[in-house]
């Protein structure tokens, strides 16, 4: 007993090695099981865990070793050596040869990584603040281009752009390029993808940095605005994955969630010929009355947008779908019917009656007495 | 021959103060400023641990505290990860151990510009206002834009505090390079210049080489970070376009077009990969010292030592790009950072094996500040190897952004310079005051510190291979990762609140023991390098007298062969062994 207490220090030491090494057996929590082709970086992970994991136990060990041999006696004396070149070297050469063992195969998989394969098929994936939006390259197999801006007028005093991203082209897809008639767009943040096919992933941002990131395929990349990044990955067992955004994006980083489904080559074939393709969302874009337009002009600039959806969804803000006249369930319990009065009121004060489980974020907006009016009209009108 | 030059400061008049506060307040005494820069980044720290107890409450027990809102939990990261690096490690390891050391150590009596000196201390309290003012109710509140400041997020209304928070935090960094080059200059300088007769650079005590190169390291990486806070508030207040292209924030089309956000990032890193090694070097230069001084042994592979340090600064500058593996930019980079990351790891494990193989035949007393610097090494050989996952490009791939990175960082550039600091405290704390700290307290706060740290972080590595996010307000249930991932960060929770609450025992014993400790002798601890010379304790004004010492022997000849006692003061001369 006594000795224990005189060697407390050796053996507390040597205990959070030796509890650390059983936390790895034991833990219930291990690296997810992978569905992707990207079983070498598992094997590199594996070969660096036990490079690492063997050198921890035995420099730990060995401290708390020597820890408890040479604790202080009045009597004792330390050996005096102040080099020992020889020691030191082999130190030196076995430390690099652990450093090649664990970095050969990394840069071996790394060269895997930025090849794409000729043959993957493409998926683009446009990240904003705070979801995901996908498109497929359609028949032709290229994507159209794109842009944030269109008409920009670089003058001399003053730069005039009109906004080319707006809820009628979610996409930026770019005037007059054939090539994106016949993409694909999928405004909604389901994804699916067929199994055993190589899938090259181009990353496209509108507003921040995201990332795109399915942890059990391993691959992740930031998607950088302005830029266009990639990776690919094959892949290799059907089911339903979550997608998270590893990338911090704003204040609704951890609600940028996903779903991704590998199907059967079939089902994927049949889920995305059920897709529209711009051509057809332009077709499908009746005119609207100019009152109208002027509103969804207004809340296009306005940023609504990003809040409030029309298909439904809800992920900051309520949707405007089926909005107009339904009752509401308000934050304080009482219900309300959303009517012309209380959608100005919460333009104007979003905070006084606040639906429920949304969280009060909206600032106040104002708007002249015609523009407000059109906003109402084009709300009524979507929105029934 | 350079020891029979006379040195520097013994041909310079030295000013002293004629009233309080210029003995006191506005001092130009380097051990007064080293105390004013510990204790205001001490102080700063407090607030950091506060905003890092309430991140873990709301990580582990969403909604408990229904008050603290998105908004609040990503400015608290933001301000906990700046204050922690900046504010409270670089302040305190260069300014804090940098000033009290280096011209003790070296056998100087002052730094070179005292005055200089003086301005460092109170430019860096100006940082840290400012940086503090982005608390003013009724602005926005501080950034919360994660300590990286990452452009185009930093700077749109997605961000919480994206117009004052992040204007308060970029002039409060660049306020704080100003400070930080003040000291700076002042550190190479009295390094390379006041060394007193006999102390040739190698018989330097490896604390002073830590801080020398971290100080070169700083002075060369903080520019980058300066000229990118520039660039940002440009972009930010007169519209110019360094780091934005053309976006759409929050269904707004923006002006700016033609920027590059990649750009921030590498000069954001090129800076801020250098400074992992400012805050790591002096943390290796201290505990060298406490363990050979506390192993009553000479360090082991002195020479080895230095050179390792030197080679980690150089290499620090060029391995940045290993924070930037999923940045996007050009996929062959990844070849080269990785590669020189690893190379790294040689020289840096070369310094494990040296502490350890100090311990072996040694006669070590298990003191306090030895304690630290044990605890020190087993933290830092846990938070390299993980270093050597993350820093192999493929494998950072799955583990970048989790909470692998959380774990591997905050181990390795967290709590081990912490517990360096600690060990460095109650090693020199008896020399600055003149009274021994409370040795039972000092023992408990050890325990529940080293012990209660690794239970924290040491799990977490394992919540990243999972797959858990950082900087995640709240993670749903998710299915790839069991339900009882969140039972681990309930038991990280208790364990932060319980490390956070046993820093006031610390606190309780500076303040205690200042006025009632034991006291402390000259030499306590029986060590053999300069500052344990000096002719009072605490040291006046000028730590010398009239008369600079003169070395005659390295800083380890500890339990020499021979001698009658296990130390001999770098002040002896060769031959005689007391």
């Amino acid at each position: 007993m006594r000795k224990i207490l005189d060697h407390h220090v050796a053996i507390l030491l040597g205990l959070v090695v030796i509890g650390s090494v059983i936390f790895n057996v034991w833990s219930p929590w291990q690296f997810t099981e992978i569905a992707s082709n990207w079983k070498f970086i598992d094997f590199t992970v594996k070969v660096t865990w036990w490079i690492c994991g063997v050198a921890f136990v035995l420099l730990g060990l060995f401290m708390a070793w020597a820890i408890w041999r040479y604790k202080f006696h009045e009597s004792g004396e330390s050996h005096y050596e102040p080099e020992h070149p020889v020691l030191e070297s082999w130190l030196t050469i076995i430390t690099s040869i652990g450093v090649v063992i664990m970095l050969a195969p990394g840069l071996i998989v790394w060269d895997d990584y930025v090849q794409v394969p000729s043959d993957a098929m493409e998926v683009e994936v446009l990240g904003e603040q705070w979801t995901w939006k996908y498109r497929f390259p359609g028949e032709d197999g290229i994507f159209g281009t794109t842009s944030v801006k269109k008409n920009v007028n670089r003058g001399r005093d003053e730069t005039t752009f009109e906004p080319n991203i707006t809820s009628l082209n979610p996409f930026g897809m770019r005037d007059g390029d054939p090539h994106g008639e016949d993409d694909i767009l999928i405004a909604s943040n389901v994804l699916h993808l067929p199994l055993d096919r190589n899938v090259k992933v181009v990353l496209r941002s509108k507003d921040v940095l995201h990332d795109f990131w399915v942890p059990e395929i391993r691959a992740k990349m930031d998607m950088v605005p302005g830029m266009i990044t990639y990776f690919w990955f094959r892949p290799t067992r059907t089911g339903k994955f979550e997608i998270l955004c590893a990338e911090l994006c704003g204040r609704g980083h951890h609600i940028m969630r996903g779903e991704m489904y590998i199907d059967t080559q079939e089902d994927f074939e049949a889920w995305l010929d059920s897709q529209v393709t711009w051509a057809e969302m332009k077709a499908g874009q009746t005119p609207e009355e100019p009152i109208v337009a002027k509103g969804r002009q207004l809340a296009d600039q306005n940023g609504c947008f990003a809040c409030h959806s029309l298909d439904g969804t809800s992920v900051v803000g309520p949707t405007w779908k089926g909005m107009w006249g339904r009752e509401v369930n308000l934050a304080d319990g009482s219900t309300v019917i959303a009517d012309e009065a209380y959608i100005v009121e919460s333009i104007v004060e979003p905070s006084v009656k606040l639906v429920e489980g949304f969280g009060s974020v909206m600032t106040p907006y104002a708007f002249e007495d015609d523009e407000m009016e059109a906003l109402l009209r084009f709300l009524q009108e979507t929105a029934e | 021959m350079a020891t029979a030059e006379i040195p520097y400061q013994e041909t310079v008049p030295l000013h002293h103060p004629k009233t309080w506060i210029g003995k006191y307040v506005f001092s130009q005494d380097h051990k007064v400023i080293a105390v004013q820069y510990g204790i205001t980044a001490m102080a700063v720290g407090l607030v950091a641990l506060f905003l890092s107890d309430l991140m873990r409450i709301q990580i582990a027990f969403p909604g408990f505290m229904e008050w603290f809102v998105e908004d609040y939990y990503y400015q608290a990261i933001t301000m906990h990860g700046m204050i922690m690096v900046i504010y409270l490690l670089t302040a305190f390891l260069l300014g804090a151990f940098g000033n009290f050391t280096v011209p003790l150590m070296c056998g100087a009596r002052d730094m070179v510009f005292p005055f200089v000196n003086m301005l460092s201390y109170w430019v860096y309290l100006l940082s840290v206002i400012i940086l503090l003012l982005a608390y003013i109710p009724g602005l926005g509140g501080p950034t919360g834009a994660g300590w990286t400041l990452y452009p185009p997020q930093t700077i749109t209304e997605g961000t919480p505090g994206a117009d004052w928070g992040i204007t308060t935090m970029l002039a409060s960094l660049a306020v704080f390079i100003v400070a930080f080059t003040m000291g700076g200059l002042n550190y190479i300088t009295t390094i390379l210049q006041a060394r007193t007769r006999g102390m040739s650079l190698m018989r330097l005590p490896l604390t002073v080489w830590g801080i020398f190169v971290a100080t070169f390291l700083g002075l060369l990486a903080f520019p980058a970070l300066f000229v990118s806070a520039i660039m940002m508030i440009l972009d930010l207040k007169i519209g110019t376009s360094f780091f934005m292209p053309a976006i759409v924030s929050l269904g707004q089309t923006l002006a700016y077009d033609g920027g590059q956000p990649l750009l921030f990032q590498h000069l954001f890193w090129f800076f801020g990969h250098p400074e992992v090694y400012i805050v790591a070097l002096p943390a290796f230069g201290v505990v060298s010292d406490l363990i050979s001084v506390h192993a009553r042994k000479n360090i082991f592979g002195y020479r080895l030592m230095v050179w390792a340090l030197v080679f980690i600064g150089v290499l620090s500058f060029i391995v940045w790009a290993h924070h930037m593996f999923v940045a996007g930019m050009h996929p062959y980079f990844g070849f080269f950072f990785a590669t020189t990351t690893l190379i790294i790891a040689v020289p840096t494990a070369i310094k494990v094996y040296n502490w350890i193989l100090t311990l072996w035949k040694a006669n070590i007393k298990l003191t306090v500040p030895m304690l630290y610097a044990l605890s020190f090494v087993l933290t830092f050989i846990m938070g390299g190897i993980t270093g050597l996952f993350l820093g192999n490009v493929i494998i950072d791939i799955p583990l970048s952004d989790t909470y692998f990175v959380v774990a591997h960082f905050h181990m390795v550039m967290g709590v081990s310079p912490i517990l360096a600091i600690f060990g460095g405290i109650y090693h020199w704390y008896p020399k600055l005051t003149g009274r021994m700290l409370n040795d039972f307290w000092g023992k408990m706060h050890f325990w529940i510190t080293f012990l209660g740290t690794y239970i924290i972080y040491f799990p977490m590595h394992y919540l990243g291979f999972i797959g858990v996010p950082r900087r995640y307000y709240e993670n749903f249930d998710s299915s790839f990762y069991p339900a009882s991932a969140q039972m681990l960060n309930e038991v990280i929770t208790w364990t932060a609140l319980v490390v956070g609450a046993a820093q006031l025992i610390y606190v309780a014993n500076l303040v205690h023991s200042y006025f009632y400790g034991k006291p402390a002798g000259d030499n306590p601890w029986g060590a053999n390098s300069l500052e344990w010379c000096t002719p009072e304790t605490p040291p006046g004004h000028g730590n010398w007298g009239d008369k600079l010492p003169t070395v005659h022997r390295w800083a380890y000849d500890y339990s020499v062969p021979g001698s009658e006692k296990d130390f001999i003061p770098q002040t002896v001369p060769q031959g005689q062994s007391s």
